[in-house]
């Protein structure tokens, strides 16, 4: 049995580099969101897919199995599969943001627990990175992480020849896939910092989405127009990356708006996350 | 001894309303009191001073850190115990403070020892491993002030920390700030409405009223300085005894029986007894009493309200 110290005495060693200690945040939260064991096989599930694509491509250039079913190939590797592959990871990634999300800061502002964070050499900054760092994390884990092993796999399989002619999705696979995260987790930070109850925070991610999409749709029919697209989420994402696949697009907004909305909306959720993130209240009066 | 916490016209202005006015003083002492009524603004200070409110005119100095230019210092040498319930309910005590630990620099193996070490020191050692939530109030206090030393503080800031404790755990808590006090590693700053807890743990206070500093004292100065009150209930002799006791050095009221005397520098209570015993005066009630910082704190009050 360990034996301590019953007496106060000052610490005389080493500390750890500041830039590091948004980990130590990142850490924790991280620890506390897999002690869910409904997470946990959540998270596994999102593994499927990737699995499934990986057998997939490999059945592709398997000769004896094309040489079994008399054909060349069974689809094409191009574009669409990544394309497709980050639609369905997308959406796996938003339910996963859903489900970890609300507890990230939600916990914290219902204990009163911000002041013990914001009293030591920590900023602002550095606890929403450390929160922001989990999502960030797992979500990568799902979607480009695995979608560049795809890659790889099937520029290992196909040669030389498909990585020159596909080199650029290498650069879409990864920017549509941040843009997905980052959009998620602002958002999920944001109103998990707004709203106390986590659950109630989870609700308003799923109706942040469902209504946006919901009263767009709504303002395009009644206004006729397209820019009711704007406040549809969904759509944004999708818009985006129908331009970074080179894949045609049923979104009746240009790119560069949908890119401008999602940085709108990114820029507002921070403002948010500033406003709300703060070891006191002040009350106006 | 070098000042602890420099306050140099600080003004701090919240919601459009001044909640602190040009505080000025320079406090040096190993346990510093934030004394004051109710909404005084210590609070405030406190928050000030780790930087959670911008001054709004003048500044402050922290173990000789401003804290308009280096407040990451200042939070790197403060330890935080604040008034309100604050935690993090799905952790246990154990991973609480080390996680505090962690935050404040301690690299991780170094913050768990620190915290079960901690934990350990004031009394939660045997409840360590219980996730904060279950824990009544008196140990979330102790689990609170066991964050804020995790770390090896060189400052200590207790916001009320007898909050909401039965007397036992009062009495406990006081224990321990006078312990660390005692060590000589940290100094304290404890901010309490409650005149007890002040004058039981402080050398020095700070008195605010309305956002405005009231007073400042020496605690053990000022005792030194305040007068002494002596009760006497005598039996016997005449009025001769009355008379000679006014020869010594205080003011003297008798009343029949009884004398009340105001006692200066130089009185000493065995005159007392060699008089009474010229005079066959049998004396049967002697209440002692000196100005208590209740005194200071209701002199210094007064003076206040009767301020322009």
């Amino acid at each position: 049995m360990a034996v301590h110290k019953r007496s106060y005495h000052a610490y005389a060693g080493d500390l750890t580099p500041r830039w590091s200690r948004f980990l130590v945040v990142s850490r924790y939260a991280c620890q506390n969101a897999l002690s869910s064991k409904n997470l946990v096989a959540y998270f596994a599930l999102c593994f499927v897919y990737p699995l499934g694509c990986a057998l997939a491509l490999y059945a592709n250039h398997n000769p004896r199995l094309l040489a079994l079913f008399n054909t060349s190939s069974f689809f094409d590797p191009g574009a669409k599969l990544f394309f497709h592959f980050l639609r369905i990871q997308g959406t796996l990634g938003f339910v996963l943001t859903a489900f970890v999300g609300p507890g990230l800061v939600s916990p914290d502002l219902a204990n009163n627990a911000l002041p013990l964070y914001l009293c030591r050499p920590f900023s602002k900054a550095e606890y929403v990175m450390g929160k922001i760092f989990v999502l960030l994390a797992l979500l990568s884990l799902i979607t480009w992480v695995p979608g560049e092993t795809l890659f790889l796999i099937q520029c290992s399989l196909a040669g030389a020849s498909w990585l020159a002619t596909n080199f650029w999705m290498i650069s879409s696979i990864f920017l549509g896939s941040a843009v997905e995260i980052l959009v998620f987790s602002l958002l999920a930070l944001a109103l998990s910092a707004w709203i106390k109850r986590r659950r109630a925070a989870g609700a308003a991610l799923l109706g942040v989405f469902f209504f946006g999409a919901g009263f767009g749709q709504a303002i395009n029919a009644v206004l006729r127009t397209t820019n009711g697209s704007l406040i549809d989420l969904a759509k944004l994402i999708a818009r985006v990356e129908d331009q970074l696949f080179r894949q045609h697009t049923s979104v009746g907004i240009s790119a560069a708006d949908a890119w401008v909305a999602l940085v709108a909306i990114s820029a507002f959720c921070l403002l948010l996350l500033q406003k709300k993130v703060k070891a006191y209240e002040v009350v106006r009066g | 001894m070098a000042p602890v916490i420099e306050l140099d016209g600080l003004g701090v202005t919240l919601g459009g309303r001044k909640i602190l006015e040009e505080l000025k003083c320079s406090l040096s002492g190993r346990a510093i009191g934030l004394l004051g009524p109710n909404g005084a603004g210590k609070s405030t200070l406190i928050n000030t001073l780790l930087g959670f409110y911008p001054p709004a005119a003048g500044t402050a100095r922290v173990l000789g850190c401003d804290i308009r230019a280096e407040m990451k210092q200042i939070r790197a040498l403060a330890g935080y115990m604040p008034e309100s319930e604050c935690f993090i309910a799905h952790l246990t005590a154990v991973s609480f403070v080390r996680l505090m630990a962690e935050l404040s620099g301690l690299p991780s193996d170094a913050a768990l020892e620190r915290a079960h070490e901690a934990l350990f020191y004031v009394g939660l050692g045997e409840a360590r491993y219980r996730l904060l939530g279950t824990y009544s109030l008196g140990m979330k206090q102790l689990a609170k002030l066991a964050q804020a030393i995790a770390h090896g503080p060189r400052l200590l800031i207790l916001d009320e920390p007898t909050n909401g404790l039965d007397p036992p755990a009062r009495q406990r808590m006081i224990r321990l700030i006078r312990e660390m006090r005692d060590t000589r590693d940290l100094h304290i700053l404890l901010c309490s409405h409650l005149l007890r807890d002040v004058e039981e743990t402080c050398e020095e206070v700070l008195i605010l009223k309305d956002g405005h500093q009231v007073h400042y004292a020496n605690l053990e100065e000022e005792r030194k300085a305040n007068r002494r009150f002596l009760e006497l209930e005598t039996v016997g002799g005449d009025g001769a005894f009355a008379e000679a006791v006014e020869r010594l050095d205080c003011e003297c009221a008798a009343t029949g029986r009884r004398l009340k005397m105001v006692l200066g520098q130089d009185f000493a209570i065995r005159d007392l007894y060699r008089l009474a015993e010229e005079h066959g005066v049998q004396i049967r009630r002697l209440n002692y009493r000196r100005d208590s910082l209740e005194d200071i704190f209701l002199k210094a009050m007064e003076n206040h309200n009767g301020r322009p």
